[in-house]
């Protein structure tokens, strides 16, 4: 077994990076503050074709192996984990259209998400349905063989507040379907979320659907299919995508402590010359690479279609957003004062990482189902 | 039982344990497997057959039984 990136996969991590440092980072405390990404972020990002980067190019896409679109989320979470989330969503309902939409489906909107012209978001949750999906209450009830009409109100839906096109889920004669739908739909209001605990920018909204018609063939797979494989065809790419998102917090945690620790002197000496700063370098560093590595194995999984990715990607993503927590929570201490300002990116890392043990599947969640995958793996 | 029917049961019965399983038993209707092993069952079949599981293949009834997925990738190829 090699872990080896290819050169191409080297010259894809070098090109991401650059764009970090250049576009990102330098403003990603603004994007915190203001709880918006700018229009202008948004169409460089774009220009990169990183919302269609899962995509084939005959879409507009990247046509990214999943290592590729690996180091692209770890390097956008080390810069700010708002902008991570949001190629993540445009790459979650883009891959779910590829692989289980209708061919008009496809057509219509893929190259738009692609290019950045139309913004897409993915709205599962309901205020009184997050983890147990199965008993989502929004309805879709026949009008008619062309028509359906959607009741229901989704919460906490990431870039629902500027959103085009909504991947939405509800149930059809009682059987979990998931829909396209529209932001101009009559009868769709959106209402601002904001004062979030992290991941700020990311423009959350509630939705209200009140006897929204929708016509019959902006279902994506058939009714039924909504949960399984259509949702978690986009939430395990979702996970993915957090699990490396939680490498580069960690990354850029790591990286601002040793700045810190080099430079800032106390009793006669830098802060990297006392042991207790070393132990919580030291450990940063250990769990960093084993976090690196469970990404690259769910990823390389993931790229060979191994029926167990699914699983893996879970244990990456459990592993990685507790570990981002540890590091980013010793990051603010190595800092002191400093890393509690406003100003500081590890306060900022720290409030975010706290977000990705709770969405796309708790750490609760997540332990529930890797203890069921312990038992099927390792019993006799 | 043909080449493909035990590839088929070889991989079930690693989620489905101390259970008779024969070719028509319907694994969702018995409560045997939850939804991500639906999830995991899909991307087996595409994977261990070279075939895409597609929208219009979306239906319980290719995948109840070991003879409806036997089905399912015979019609594929």
């Amino acid at each position: 077994m090699e872990i080896k990136l290819s050169e191409q996969q080297k010259r894809n991590q070098t090109a991401f990076r650059d764009f970090v440092n250049k576009e990102i980072i330098p403003h990603a405390n603004q994007h915190d503050k203001e709880e918006r990404i700018p229009d202008e972020l948004i169409k460089k990002l774009a220009r990169k074709r990183y919302f269609g980067a899962v995509l084939p190019e005959q879409y507009g896409g990247h046509a990214m192996d999943y290592i590729t679109y690996g180091l692209l989320n770890e390097e956008l979470g080390r810069g700010c984990a708002s902008v991570r989330a949001f190629m993540m969503m445009q790459n979650m309902v883009a891959l779910t259209i590829h692989k289980w939409g209708s061919e008009e489906q496809k057509e219509r909107w893929l190259g738009r998400i692609a290019s950045g012209e139309t913004i897409a978001a993915f709205a599962l949750t309901e205020p009184e349905v997050g983890s147990d999906a199965m008993h989502i209450e929004t309805s879709f009830t026949d009008a008619d063989d062309s028509k359906f009409i959607i009741n229901g109100h989704k919460k906490w839906i990431t870039l629902g507040q500027i959103a085009d096109l909504f991947l939405v889920f509800g149930k059809k004669r009682g059987k979990l379907s998931a829909v396209l739908v529209e932001k101009d739909t009559p009868g769709l209001t959106k209402i601002p979320i904001g004062g979030m605990l992290g991941v700020r920018a990311s423009m959350l909204a509630e939705l209200y659907f009140d006897n929204c018609s929708v016509p019959q063939e902006n279902l994506v797979g058939r009714a039924g299919f909504g949960f399984v494989p259509v949702g978690i065809t986009a939430l395990n790419l979702g996970r993915y995508s957090i699990a490396w998102g939680c490498v580069g917090i960690g990354q850029a945690c790591l990286e601002a402590c040793i700045n810190y620790a080099s430079n800032r002197r106390q009793f006669g000496d830098y802060l990297k010359n006392h042991q207790l700063i070393q132990e919580m370098i030291a450990d940063m560093t250990v769990n960093l690479k084993a976090g690196r590595l469970l990404c690259y194995q769910a990823g390389q999984m993931q790229e060979e279609g191994h029926e167990n990715a699914i699983m893996e990607i879970m244990v990456a993503k459990y592993f990685t957003s507790k570990m981002a927590c540890t590091i980013a929570s010793n990051a603010v201490q190595v800092h002191g004062a400093v890393g509690c300002s406003s100003d500081s990116a590890v306060q900022r890392h720290l409030r975010d990482a706290k977000i990705m043990e709770i969405i796309e599947g708790t750490s609760q969640i997540h332990q529930i189902k890797i203890a069921d995958y312990a038992y099927r793996e390792y019993a006799e | 039982m043909n080449d493909r029917k035990t590839r088929i049961k070889t991989f079930l019965v690693r989620y489905i344990r101390n259970y008779e399983l024969n070719d028509d038993t319907d694994i969702f209707g018995g409560g045997l497997v939850n939804s991500l092993f639906a999830m995991q069952l899909i991307t087996f079949l595409e994977k261990e057959f070279t075939i895409t599981i597609e929208d219009r293949d979306l239906k319980l009834d290719n995948f109840r039984t070991i003879n409806a997925m036997d089905n399912l990738i015979e019609n594929k190829t």
